[in-house]
Formats: structure tokens, sequence, C-alpha cells
């Protein structure tokens, strides 16, 4: 597996890896490669494929075809000696609700044929300490919140120390503290050297906290690199803010710019909301002085931003606001995607 | 092994069925306590005419009115959960990707649910001779040969009948396992599991099926009597603990080959 990619090592590489259930096709061919060391994203709507992927990955369900290798090792040929360097969370936490929390680890923690039983209540409190779950250790998981049970799905896939981490939407159901807790948990994890690989349908989530992503759409792998990467390929926008639309627009358009107007399909309720604000400064809707918002993809390098600021004034236009929109990942998921993109608002 | 028995045990359902086994020595020791007119030999489940004479005989006629359902539904029960339970709760991903190993994990199943065959047939042992003993008298007990054996040999002679039940029942364990692999919903396995002890016995039952009957894994479950003979007739035991073998590696054979290639995907 190393000739393909001589320069890094990679804690996940697949190949051409696919899953069918019947005639449906969950995950078609794809090629991953996650790179040691990376907080690594993987990113697509719901139903694009991502759990089955992970299931494949972790040797919870076969592949129809394809090769995968975790951490060096082909899977799941080599499934015992992958298994306990990594770390799960698959969609979603599990636990006996009978039990208490500390009692689930120790129960998950007794599957592993590797964990030592000797050190088994002190890694037990420690991974409960780490997720913040102490108080909670003694308590029935039936009377846990949902995010309580994530932590406790963290928790179990710290109990030993790994090479690699796999949560599978690791902040859902969590409160905004808890997804930042469990961001800077990941953050903390990765600078110790541990590789996560993060699942999630969330852009901001991978935008803060990972440092490569892959993008799954309809069971196909769309888009993989850095965030940097990603984030190049995307394409900068201009905005000018101004109430004599046709004139800016006419003056970009003679800058090579193909503007649109942004504002222009609100609708009727968001308009009125928006505006009556808008309205005491701007006048009403309609009125000439009334402002709008122009938009205009910027091509890298074309027209630097200082001149189109200068062409819009020296022709009278009456800029309120300019702008340069750098590409978000955003809009790059949702050209790689589609619209009904479940983001983050 | 003793997590999973841990988890079992600690689980208010198994001690609820366990509290139900043992209430049925206690009801019919109560029951016959409280009739006035004793118990003509012949008639109700076997044994029953000998309870006010010996105690110990509580602990006997309760097997026999718990094998037919009472014994099989617990372990349907306990049997149809072993696999299902675990995907049904989310816990069977958990378990394998620990890895706990698929093989591992079956064999663990199927001890658990032997150890759980095991204490719920000295459940109805141990309080039908408790119940007894408390209620009747106690003393040499008259074997079916028509030898006496002493009261320390009958608790010996009881503990016998509890492992041959256990045994008896190790079968259905094994086809409950099996079934418990096949899906995600633990009733439904339990009650597969239930329904095919129920048909194994109608079969029994049915005189025209003759040729099948030795083949029936509930056919030698009420011939623990030999086993109060003297002196002991291990005839049954042995064509028991051979049927039920059988089962066992068929079952527990067609239970891996399921497990080990199965999606998990629950």
């Amino acid at each position: 597996m190393t000739s393909a990619t001589p320069s890094v090592e990679l804690a996940i590489e697949t190949r051409g890896l696919t899953k069918r259930f019947g005639h449906q096709t969950a995950v078609d061919g794809i090629d991953l490669a996650v790179p040691r060391g990376a907080v690594f994203g993987f990113l697509g709507p719901n139903g694009s494929g991502k759990t089955t992927s992970i299931r494949m990955l972790l040797g919870l369900a076969t592949a129809t075809s394809g090769d995968i290798a975790v951490l060096g090792q082909e899977m799941p040929g080599r499934l015992r000696e992958v298994l306990p360097r990594v770390g799960a969370l698959v969609e979603g936490p599990a636990f006996y609700p009978f039990l208490s929390g500390a009692a689930n680890l120790r129960r998950l923690d007794t599957a592993d044929p590797g964990a030592s039983s000797a050190t088994r209540a002190a890694r037990v409190n420690r991974a409960l300490e780490r997720v913040g779950l102490t108080h909670a250790a003694s308590k029935k998981v039936r009377a846990y919140s949902l995010g309580m049970k994530q932590r406790l799905g963290i928790a179990n896939a710290l109990l030993v120390p790994r090479e690699l981490l796999v949560l599978d939407e690791p902040t859902n159901g969590l409160d905004p503290q808890g997804t930042r807790e469990v961001r800077s948990l990941v953050r903390s994890l990765a600078a110790e050297g541990t590789t996560v690989f993060v699942s999630s349908h969330l852009l901001a989530e991978v935008e803060q906290m990972c440092t490569h992503a892959a993008v799954m759409s309809a069971g196909s792998l769309v888009a993989q690199g850095t965030l940097d990467d990603l984030r190049r390929v995307g394409q900068a926008h201009v905005r000018v803010r101004t109430p004599d639309v046709a004139d800016a627009r006419r003056v970009l358009a003679g800058l090579g710019l193909v503007a649109d107007r942004v504002d222009a399909n609100r609708t009727a309720a968001d308009r009125s909301a928006a505006d009556r604000t808008a309205t005491d400064r701007f006048g009403a809707p309609g009125d000439p002085n009334a402002d709008g918002l122009l938009s205009a993809p910027l091509a890298d390098g074309a027209v630097a931003a200082e001149t189109i600021v200068a062409a819009l004034v020296a022709d009278g236009v009456r800029v309120r606001g300019f702008s340069v929109v750098g590409a978000s990942l955003e809009e790059r998921f949702v050209a790689l995607t589609g619209e009904g993109f479940d983001v983050v608002q | 092994m003793v997590s999973e028995l841990t988890v079992l045990f600690r689980r208010r359902r198994t001690w609820a069925m366990l509290l139900a086994l043992a209430a049925v020595p206690v009801l019919i020791a109560v029951a016959v306590r409280l009739a006035t007119s004793p118990v003509a030999p012949g008639r109700g489940p076997p044994f029953l005419d000998r309870v006010t004479q010996n105690g110990l005989f509580v602990a006997i006629t309760s097997m026999v009115v718990c094998i037919p359902l009472f014994l099989p539904l617990t372990i349907g029960v306990v049997a149809g959960d072993t696999i299902a339970g675990e995907a049904g709760l989310g816990t069977l991903r958990y378990l394998l990707v620990a890895p706990a190993g698929r093989v591992r994990l079956l064999i663990v199943k199927f001890a658990g649910a032997a150890v759980f065959c095991l204490a719920a047939t000295l459940t109805v042992a141990v309080s039908g001779a408790a119940i007894g003993a408390a209620l009747f008298p106690i003393g040499p007990v008259a074997l079916l040969s028509g030898d006496t054996i002493g009261v320390g040999e009958s608790v010996l002679r009881s503990l016998l009948i509890a492992g041959y039940v256990t045994i008896s029942l190790l079968g259905l364990s094994a086809i409950g396992l099996f079934i418990s692999t096949l899906t995600e919903v633990p009733v439904g396995a339990m009650a597969a599991t239930i329904v095919v002890s129920v048909v194994a016995q109608v079969l029994d039952a049915l005189p025209q099926l003759d040729w099948l009957h030795p083949w029936l894994f509930s056919h030698y479950w009420l011939d623990f009597a030999d086993l109060l003979r003297q002196p002991l007739e291990w005839t049954s035991f042995g064509n028991n603990a051979l049927l039920q073998g059988g089962y066992l590696l068929v079952f527990g054979a067609l239970a891996y080959g399921r497990f080990v290639t199965k999606d998990i995907l629950s």
C-alpha cells in the first residue's frame, strides 16, 4: 500500500471500496486516504454512505468489493491486531440501560481480550474524567441524557490509548458547551498524535476541528484533501451594497464580472422583517434609496478589489458596503453534493 | 465470561424469571397443603400424590410441571436475547469493535445461556425442597423401583434430576442462539424459540410421527424418572445427553455460519 503514497503513512486507506445491499449501492468504489496524525472530516449528507463505510472500516460489515487497510494492516483479515488500536463511536452510543455508566465501560472493556483487567478500574475512571462524567459514573445509563450517552460513548473509545479514533457524528445531541468540549478533546488527542477520523454532516464542525476532509455524496467520494485544498477550489465573491443596483451591475459587467442580486429572491416575510429596520435608514422598499446587495464571483487575480471600488465610485454608484468573501467550505460542499445538504444554520 | 454473567444477572428480568420459577413449587405445595381431600394417585401431575407423605417430592413434581412450558419459556427469553438483544441495544457493534471476536462472543453467549439453564432448574429444585421441607414431613424416599433411600441420597438424586433437566434444555438454548443471530429484534427471537419448543412437544405427542420422536429435542425431557430407580438407570440420561449434544453441534454450527459472516448494521 505504500507504493502509491511514498511520503505519507496512511492510517486508513481504501481502494474501490464498494458495498451493495441488493440492487442498491450504498458505497460506490471509494478511495479514502487518511494520513496519520490528521483530523480527518468525513462529510456528506445523511444517507450518503458514511456510516456504511465506517462499518466496513471496522469489520462490522463485509465489503462487496475493494480493499481496506487500517493502520497499515489489511481489514478485516487482521481485525484482531488492528481493532485494539482503534477507538470507535459508531452511529451513536449504545449501552446497557440497566447498568451504570462505569459498569458499561467495564463490560465493553472486558470484550477486548487485550485490555488488562488489573488497570481496568483506573482506565475507566480516567476515561470518564476525560469526558466529564465522573459525577454520573454510578448512575444507570437509563437515566442519562442523550448528550451524556454521547460522552460515555467517547469515553468508551478512549479506554485504552488508541492510534486511531473513528468518531461517527460525535457531537450529535450535545449542547453547544458539549460540542466545544468534544472539539477541544479531539484537538488534544490529535496533539498527542492520535489520528482522528470524524464523520459529520455539520460543516461548521469539520471546518473548526479538521485538517483534512473528504466529501461523500450518494455513495461516492466527490472530494478529498486538506481543508485548504478544498477551499481553494471554491471561488471568492465580491459583494456590493448599493441603492444603484442597475448602475453597479453595469460597471461590474464592464470589468468582466457577472453580478447577481442576492437579496432579490428573499420572501416577502423575510423582507418585511429584515427591512423594517432598513426602511428607517434607507427608505421604503421600492424607494430609489433602498439598498440592494449584489454578488459576483471573482476569479483568482482577475480584477483587484480596489479597482472595482474605484470604478464603482468613479461611475457615481453609491457604494454603502463592499466586501470580498473568500470561498467557504459550505459553498464548496453545496456545489459538490447539491442543495438540500443538511448544513448547520 | 464473568462480565457476561454479571450483565445477565444484573437484569431485573432475569431475577423476575427465576422468582417466577421459584414460585411454582410454592404454589403447588401450598395448594396441596390446603386441599382437604388427599390427592388420589394418578390424578394431576406425576408424583403429586406423594407430596403429602414426603416434602422432597415437591421439587420433583414442580420440575415435571415446569418442563413443558415454564422452563422453555425462560430459556427462550435468555437464549433468544443472546445476540439479538445486543443487536437491539446496539451494544453488539461495540462488543465486536472492542474486538470481542465473533466466535468468542458466541461461545460466551451460549455458556451464559447454559448457566442460566442450570440456575433455573436449581431454583426450582431448591425452592421445591425448601417449601416441601417447610410444609410436609421429610423422610426416606421410596423410589419407583420400590427401594428406599435416605434423605441425603434423595437430595443427591434431586440435584441429578436438575442436571438432567439442565442438559435437556441445552438443545433448546442452541436453537435460541441460532435464531438470535438471525434478527435484531430480541422479542422475535424469544418468541420464535418458545414456539419451536412448543411445536416440538406437539409433534412428540402425535403418534403418527413415531419415526420423528427420537429426533425431537424435547423427546426425553420428562424421562428423568429413570433417575428415581435403584440401581440408577442411565440409559435415558445418556440418550438425552447425546441428543442434546447433537442439537448443540448442529445449531451451534448454524449460528457460527450465520454470525461470522453477518453484516452488523444495527
